[in-house]
C-alpha cells in the first residue's frame, strides 16, 4: 500500500520549492479491569497522511485520511494555497530553511510483540494482577490496565527523501485507592510513568508481576499515616519524581519554540534566553543533562524526527552549565542556535513542532545508601500525583503519592501527601547528590501537551534518584 | 459527512448476524488553523478527518473499535468487514458485562449549524491589519465539526456546527500580555476591532512598572475567565458520580458529608444553553439541565449509563469520563462595574493558569495568575502583577470567604484542540474574593 501511495504522492507535488508527505497508521489495544470487572475491550486504526508545501518563503499544511490520488491531489493544493497565501506574511523566511531529504528507517527492538500473545493470555496478565489489590476492605478501588500501541511512519519529500519508522509501545497502568472517611490515598505505578518502547517483554523488566499487591500495602500504609511535615529540608526524589521535575523545569523551558515565542499565547514562554546557551549556570556541577534518541526501551528513540533530521545523543546541560536548546531544524534557523532533532507530531492531523524527545538525567556517583545517608533531615518523595508551574517554567508546586521521613541518614516515618515549591532557576543549583546508575530508571510520560492546534505527545525520561538541599516541604490540609 | 454517516451505519446494519447489536458514534471536522507570532503567520495549514466507533454487543458481551475513515466508501466498507470479523473474534475470548447499559429507545434527533464561516483571506487580513505594531500571538481555528450517534435500533442522531475561534494575546514584553479570545458563528469586523481596542487599551497599563507581592492573603476579583479555570479543574472527576463512589472526588467531603459552599453558587450542566452535542455514545439523549450544586450544597452527580448500572441509579446522559462540557455556574447580584472600588486594594486577576490539587480530599488547589493580573490601590489599577502562585481550598474561594459573584456573566467556549476542536463551553460570572492565599 505504501508504494502506492509514494507513487500518488510523486504524481501530485506541486511546481514548488519543496514538498513533503508524512504518513502516520496507528493500531491501539486497551485491554481494563476496574475491581473484578473486565471493561469493554477498545481497538482503535487510524491512518492519514499530512503534506506541506514551502514556496517562495511561505509555508503550509494539508492533512486528511483520504488516502487516494484525488485526495492526496486536493490536500496537496491546500498545502499550496495556504503557502501561496502566507507569502510574505510568515513570521521567518522558508526559503532560508535548507529541509533534508534523508533516507532511512528505525524499528523498535522488540522480543515479544503485543500480538504475539492471545487476547485471553493478556487478559489473564491483568486479571492477576487485579485480583491481588483488594487485601482489606479500605481498598475502596483498583484497576489494572495494558496499552499496546503500534505507530509506523513513512515520510517523503520532494526531493526523493524516503523514512520508515515503525514503533511498538506498551503502556502499563495499575492504580489503588485506599480510603476510610475524607481520607483517600493512592498509589500507582510508577506516577503512570512506566510507559516503555518494546513489546510485552517490559512487563518482566519493570518488574509488572506483583506491583498490584505491593500498591495496595503502601496505600493502606499512606492511609494511616500522618501529614508530610512543614519546613525547609532537603529532598530525595525517585526516579518516578524525578521525570516531573526535569520534565517541567529542564525540558519545556529549554524548547527553542517557546523561547522564540511560539507558544506564549498557549502552554507560555521561558525564563530561558538565547543569550544564556553556553554561558548560564542552570545547576550545581553534578548536573548533566541529555537528548538521547538511543536508548531502545525509551519513549521516544528514533533516527530521524518528523522533518527528516538525523537524531543523536547530545549534551544539553554539562556540569550545571547550559549548552545546546531543545529545538529542530526551523527553530535553529530561526535562533542561529545548534539544536536537536526533535521536530516531532503526535499524529498525521498535527504538524510538528519542538517537543522534548527522550530527556534524560545522566547518572552520577552515588549510592542509594549514600544518598540517604547523606540527609540529616528531609524526605523521601515517590510517584507524581500533581504538577504545576508558570508560564515561564520557573515558580512550581509538585505532589507525589509517597513520603517518607529521612532523619539522621535513615529512612523513618511513612508521610502522606507530600508537596514541594520551588524556582527552575534556582532549583537545580542545590542538587547535592546524583544517585548511580543501580538507581537509575528509563521512564516517560505519555500526554505532554503543548501547541495550538494541541498536541498530548509521548516524551521519555531517564533518571536517578537525586537529592536537593534546603527545600520548601508541606503535606495536606 | 452526515449522509455519509448514515450510509456507514446502514452498511454496518446488514452485517449484523443473529442477535448481534451494534452501536456507532460519529465524530469528523473539515479545520482551518492559523497560527500566529510577532503579529505574523508562523504555521498555516488545515485538517480533514472522520473518526468512527463501532460497538458490537452480543446479549452482555461487546467489544469497541475506532476506525480512521477515509471517505472512500468502498475502502471504508472493506475496513469495516475486516473490524467487524476482529470483534466477533474478541467476543468469543469475552465473559458477560454486568455494567453494560444503552438506549433501547430510539430518539432521533438533528441539529444542523448553517456554514457563515468568512473566507480564510479576509480574517487573515483584518488580523494582520490588527496586529500591526503589536506582539500579536495565538491560534485561529474555524471550519465544520460534525458528530453523530448511530444504533442498529434505527437512531440517528446528528449535530453539525460551523464556528470560528481566534484565541490570542498581545505582549507588551516577557510575561506581560493581555489574553483575549474572539469566539462565534459569523465574524463581525466591527465585533472584532471593539475587541482589539479593549485589549490594546489594557496593554497600555501593562507598560507601567510590575509590583511584586510578597506571600499572603490578598482580596481578589477573578474574573470569568480565571474562575473557569477553578470550575473546571474540579471537572476532572469532582462531579462524577463514579468519583464520589470510588472516593476520588475532590468534592468529596460535599457529596458524602454535607459540606457547604457560599449559598450563592449555583452551578449546572446546561446542554440547553452549550455548543455540545445533546446525545452521548451509548444512544441516551440528555437531558437539558442537570443541577450539580444548589445554593451552595451538593445536588446531584454526572452519571454516565455504566456508573447507573454500577451503583445502581438512572443516567443524566453524562459522558463516559463523567465530565461536564456545558458548565453553567450562576449569576450574582453584584455590578461589574463596582469590582474596582469594592476590590479597594486588592488584585484584579484576569487568568489563572496550571491548576492542580495540593490536596485533592480536601479541595485544595495551586496554580498561577498568568496575564493581565493588576495591583488595585483606592480602587484604581496601579500596576501590573509579576506572577504568583496560589494555594487555596474551594471551600474557601466559593466557600466562606466568597464575597459575591458579579451580575453579568461571560459565555467562553474552550479552545482546546488535542485530537478535535473541542465543543466544551462555560458560562459564569466573576467573583470577589476574600483573604485569597498568595504562596510563592
Amino acid at each position: 500500500m505504501y508504494e502506492v501511495l509514494k507513487q500518488h504522492f510523486h504524481q501530485v507535488i506541486p511546481n514548488v520549492d519543496f514538498c513533503s508527505l508524512r504518513l502516520v497508521e496507528t493500531h491501539l489495544e486497551s485491554l481494563q479491569i476496574r475491581k473484578d470487572i473486565l471493561e469493554p475491550p477498545f481497538k482503535s486504526k487510524n491512518m492519514g497522511v499530512m503534506i506541506t508545501v514551502v514556496d517562495r518563503g511561505g509555508l503550509g499544511y494539508a492533512a486528511t485520511s483520504d488516502l487516494s490520488l484525488s485526495g492526496l491531489q486536493q490536500a496537496a493544493q491546500r498545502a499550496w494555497y495556504w503557502a501561496q497565501q502566507t507569502q510574505g506574511k510568515m513570521v521567518f523566511d522558508c526559503s532560508q530553511i535548507n529541509f533534508p531529504s534523508p533516507q532511512g528507517n528505525y524499528p523498535s527492538f522488540v522480543q515479544q510483540p503485543w500480538d504475539s500473545e492471545s487476547l485471553s493470555s493478556k487478559l489473564d496478565r491483568v486479571r492477576t494482577e487485579a485480583k491481588q489489590c483488594p487485601i482489606d476492605d479500605k481498598i475502596v478501588h483498583w484497576q489494572v490496565s495494558l496499552k499496546g500501541i503500534q505507530v509506523q511512519q513513512l515520510y517523503l519529500t520532494s526531493a526523493g527523501g524516503e523514512l520508515y519508522q515503525s514503533h511498538d509501545y506498551l503502556v502499563p497502568i495499575i492504580k489503588v485507592l485506599a480510603n476510610q472517611g475524607v481520607n483517600t490515598q493512592i498509589r500507582t505505578l510508577g506516577g503512570h510513568g512506566y510507559a516503555r518502547q518494546g513489546g510485552l517483554e517490559q512487563l518482566e523488566l519493570i518488574g509488572f508481576s506483583g506491583k498490584g499487591r505491593e500498591l495496595a500495602e503502601e496505600s493502606l500504609q499512606l492511609l494511616s499515616a500522618p501529614n508530610c511535615p512543614t519546613g525547609r529540608m532537603d529532598v530525595l526524589l525517585a526516579p518516578d519524581q524525578m521525570i516531573l521535575q526535569v520534565h517541567e523545569s529542564i525540558g519545556h523551558p529549554l524548547e527553542l519554540d517557546r523561547i522564540l515565542g511560539d507558544e506564549r499565547n498557549y502552554a507560555g514562554t521561558s525564563f530561558v534566553t538565547l543569550d544564556m546557551f553556553g554561558t548560564y549556570q542552570y545547576g550545581s556541577e553534578l548536573l548533566n543533562v541529555t537528548y538521547d534518541p538511543s536508548i531502545p526501551e525509551e519513549l521516544s528513540s528514533y533516527h530521524f524526527d518528523d522533518e527528516g533530521l538525523l537524531a543523536e545523543k547530545t549534551y544539553l546541560i554539562r556540569q550545571g552549565l547550559l549548552k545546546v536548546p531543545l529545538g529542530g531544524l526551523i527553530s535553529q534557523a530561526r535562533a542561529g542556535l545548534p539544536g536537536v532533532a526533535n521536530s516531532r507530531a503526535t499524529n498525521w492531523n498535527r504538524p510538528p513542532i519542538d517537543r522534548m524527545a527522550n530527556l534524560n538525567v545522566e547518572p552520577g556517583e552515588s549510592c542509594w545508601e549514600d544518598l540517604v545517608g547523606s540527609i540529616e533531615h528531609g524526605v523521601l518523595m515517590r510517584s507524581n500525583k500533581s504538577w504545576s508551574i508558570d508560564d515561564s517554567r520557573n515558580k512550581f508546586q509538585f505532589g507525589c503519592e509517597w513520603g517518607q521521613l529521612i532523619e539522621k541518614g535513615q529512612l523513618s516515618t511513612v508521610v502522606k501527601n507530600p508537596n514541594y515549591r520551588g524556582i527552575s532557576a534556582t532549583f537545580w543549583r542545590s542538587l547535592k547528590g546524583v544517585g548511580n546508575v543501580s538507581t537509575h530508571e528509563v521512564l516517560g510520560v505519555t500526554n505532554c501537551g503543548k501547541g495550538e492546534p494541541n498536541q498530548a505527545v509521548r516524551v521519555g525520561h531517564a533518571s536517578p534518584a537525586c537529592v536537593f538541599a534546603g527545600v520548601d516541604v508541606f503535606g495536606g490540609v | 459527512m452526515q449522509t455519509y454517516f448514515y450510509a456507514i451505519a446502514d452498511f454496518i446494519q446488514q452485517q449484523l448476524r443473529g442477535n448481534e447489536i451494534f452501536l456507532s458514534y460519529f465524530s469528523g471536522e473539515r479545520s482551518d488553523f492559523v497560527r500566529f507570532n510577532q503579529g505574523k503567520v508562523r504555521q498555516p495549514g488545515s485538517v480533514e478527518q472522520r473518526f468512527l466507533t463501532v460497538e458490537l454487543v452480543q446479549g452482555q458481551r461487546h467489544a469497541t473499535v475506532e476506525l480512521g475513515l477515509t471517505g472512500e466508501m468502498a475502502i471504508d466498507q472493506a475496513q469495516l468487514l475486516d473490524l467487524l470479523g476482529g470483534l466477533r473474534d474478541q467476543l468469543n475470548h469475552l465473559v458477560d458485562d454486568p455494567y453494560l447499559l444503552y438506549s433501547e429507545q430510539v430518539n432521533s434527533t438533528e441539529s444542523l449549524g448553517e456554514n457563515r464561516l468568512p473566507e480564510i483571506s479576509q480574517v487573515l487580513g483584518e488580523i494582520m491589519q490588527a496586529a500591526q505594531g503589536h506582539d500579536l500571538v495565538g491560534l485561529y481555528a474555524a471550519g465544520g465539526i460534525f458528530r453523530g450517534f448511530a444504533n442498529s435500533l434505527g437512531q440517528r442522531n446528528w449535530h453539525s456546527s460551523y464556528n470560528f475561534n481566534f484565541d490570542w494575546s498581545l505582549y507588551h514584553q516577557r510575561d506581560k500580555a493581555v489574553k483575549a479570545g474572539y469566539a462565534g458563528l459569523m465574524w463581525d469586523s466591527e465585533e472584532f476591532g471593539n475587541t482589539v481596542q479593549q485589549v490594546k487599551s489594557q496593554l497600555e497599563i501593562l507598560q507601567r512598572p510590575a509590583h511584586t507581592l510578597a506571600p499572603g492573603r490578598y482580596r481578589v476579583y477573578l474574573a470569568p475567565a480565571a474562575l473557569a479555570e477553578i470550575i473546571q479543574l474540579l471537572g476532572w472527576g469532582g462531579f462524577s458520580v463514579r468519583g464520589q463512589k470510588t472516593k476520588e472526588s475532590a468534592l468529596l467531603t460535599m457529596m458524602e458529608h454535607g459540606t457547604a459552599l457560599n449559598s450563592q453558587v449555583n452551578l449546572f450542566e446546561n446542554t440547553r444553553e452549550g455548543i455540545a452535542p445533546g446525545f452521548e455514545k451509548k444512544g441516551f439523549i440528555k437531558p437539558a439541565q442537570v443541577s450539580l450544586i444548589e445554593h451552595g450544597r451538593h445536588h446531584s452527580a454526572l452519571v454516565s449509563p455504566r456508573s447507573a448500572k454500577e451503583y445502581g441509579m438512572a443516567t443524566n446522559g453524562a459522558e463516559e469520563n463523567e465530565e461536564p462540557v456545558s458548565l453553567d455556574l450562576g449569576a450574582g447580584n453584584f455590578p461589574r462595574a463596582q469590582v474596582l472600588s469594592t476590590l479597594d486594594k486588592g488584585i484584579y486577576i484576569n487568568n489563572l493558569w496550571y491548576l492542580n490539587y495540593s490536596d485533592r480530599m480536601a479541595g485544595r488547589l495551586t496554580g498561577m495568575t498568568r496575564f493581565a493580573t493588576f495591583w488595585v490601590e483606592h480602587g484604581e489599577i496601579v500596576a501590573p502583577l509579576n506572577v504568583m502562585r496560589f494555594d487555596e481550598t474551594v471551600y474557601h474561594i466559593l466557600g466562606e470567604q466568597l464575597l459575591a459573584l458579579t451580575t453579568e456573566r461571560e459565555f467562553i467556549v474552550e479552545t482546546d484542540t488535542y485530537e478535535v476542536r473541542s465543543m466544551k463551553s462555560i458560562r459564569l460570572p466573576g467573583a470577589m474574593v476574600n483573604e485569597f492565599t498568595l504562596t510563592l
